[in-house]
């Protein structure tokens, strides 16, 4: 596990499964500070939580870049999964409740959905997936 | 190097030693780390007799060749034994490197003749204790995240009591995050009290997990199936208000098992089922 701080940008590395721990803490610690409340901080950790294990599970590991954005005066945080793995073959299948190609129960995706305010999803076989979510500080 | 250049080094071990302990450096660095100069000298003679065995004009540029296995095995022990009498890894390491002086020394006198043979050998005797160096290093660190590893066994083992609330009821708080290990843990030790204190409840209060994904309520409706088997019933207590909120936007149905907000709504279920009642005594008494 390695950050880096680059002014707003923080970048994380997924490589262990402790790393999803250390990653969860310190995106709670970016939500606490731009003041959001407890039931979306606990959302946001929850989906974090989601995104970050399926990159571990399904591409090895993977970078989670951390920012806080503005819109007007409303603050957010912007998390980023990005991974050089497999991809995904059918986006529309994977955003399914219950549908998983491993053991898990298939909430990740569109349980993550639900619980962001933004959802981006973008991937290509063989080339690795790239999720983009945003959460309002009152989303 | 020549295989000339190694036997030559072995033949002239004693003086090296002699050099290496005679450092002024070493005598003052490490002087104070070993009981006597004699102990100092018998661990540098082991050191330095292993490396002389060992090193041959092949291995010399390739560290993970088989026959340098019991070099490396004893730098190992040497770390290990050294680390724990409380050495810093860097006393250790600048004790390994400090042998390079010595070496380099006595090779210069050796080789006389061949300025360039000179240099190739120098190099080749700079790089090997230099990975001799990181040999220490990495024992060193391995020790240390075993110790880390030992202590977070330990920690799941703590954090994970089983907590007899009556006759019958048995009760576990999981404080910190459910992952898969954790809940192995969580799991046997609760299945293991529900025999063991012939329970029919057990209450799982998660009031000190931060939070509930798929993979901790996958985990939960595991352990809760299998207390059904044992034929107790489960009660999962703690569920705070955002928790709530997240696990139903997540879409996981905990429908199927008995849920509560607080340990104490969690008891007074497992009272009802277990048809006890809890009265104030006062009252009691001012009946008599």
């Amino acid at each position: 596990m390695w950050t880096t701080t680059n002014q707003n940008k923080e970048q994380l590395s997924i490589l262990h499964d402790r790393d999803v721990i250390i990653c969860r803490n310190r995106i709670k610690e970016v939500a606490v500070k731009i003041g959001m409340g407890i039931v979306n901080q606990t959302k946001l950790i929850t989906a974090v939580s989601e995104l970050a294990r399926n990159m571990l599970i399904y591409a090895g590991g993977g970078n989670v870049i951390v920012e806080v954005v503005a819109r007007g005066r409303e603050q957010g945080v912007k998390i980023v999964f990005e991974d050089k793995g497999p991809g995904i073959q059918d986006i529309a299948k994977a955003m399914q409740d219950g549908f998983t190609t491993g053991k898990s129960m298939g909430m990740g995706l569109p349980g993550a959905k639900r619980l962001v305010s933004e959802f981006n999803i973008e991937s290509t076989v063989g080339k690795g997936t790239t999720i983009k979510i945003v959460k309002w500080k009152n989303g | 190097m020549t295989r000339n250049i190694v036997t030559a080094l072995q033949e002239n071990q004693d003086r090296i030693l002699d050099q290496w302990v005679n450092q002024r450096e070493l005598s003052e660095d490490f002087g104070g780390n070993f009981n006597s100069f004699d102990d100092l000298k018998a661990q540098s003679s082991e050191l330095l007799t292993a490396v002389l065995e060992n090193m041959t004009a092949e291995n010399i540029t390739d560290l993970y060749a088989s026959d340098l296995e019991p070099l490396i095995e004893y730098v190992s022990g040497l770390t290990l034994s050294r680390a724990k009498q409380g050495f810093s890894p860097r006393e250790t390491a600048t004790y390994i490197f400090s042998l390079k002086d010595a070496l380099l020394k006595v090779l210069g006198e050796l080789i006389t003749e061949d300025p360039k043979e000179l240099y190739r050998s120098t190099l080749e005797i700079s790089k090997f204790i230099d990975n001799i160096g990181i040999v220490s290093f990495e024992t060193f660190i391995r020790g240390r995240e075993e110790v880390i590893l030992g202590q977070a066994d330990e920690m799941a083992e703590l954090s994970t009591p089983v907590i007899k609330v009556w006759e019958g009821i048995i009760a576990m708080p999981i404080i910190g995050t459910l992952d898969s290990a954790r809940t192995q843990v969580v799991m046997e030790n609760l299945l293991q009290g529900i025999v063991e204190t012939e329970s029919s409840i057990a209450i799982l209060d998660i009031s000190g997990v931060p939070a509930v994904d798929s993979l901790v309520a996958q985990h939960l409706i595991k352990t809760v199936n299998a207390i059904r088997l044992l034929g107790a019933d489960c009660v999962i207590s703690g569920i705070r208000p955002e928790i709530a909120q997240t696990v139903v936007h997540l879409g996981i149905d905990l429908s199927k098992m008995v849920t509560k907000a607080t340990l104490a709504s969690a008891l007074r279920y497992a009272y009802g089922i277990l048809q006890l009642e809890v009265r104030k005594a006062g009252k009691e008494k001012s009946n008599l």
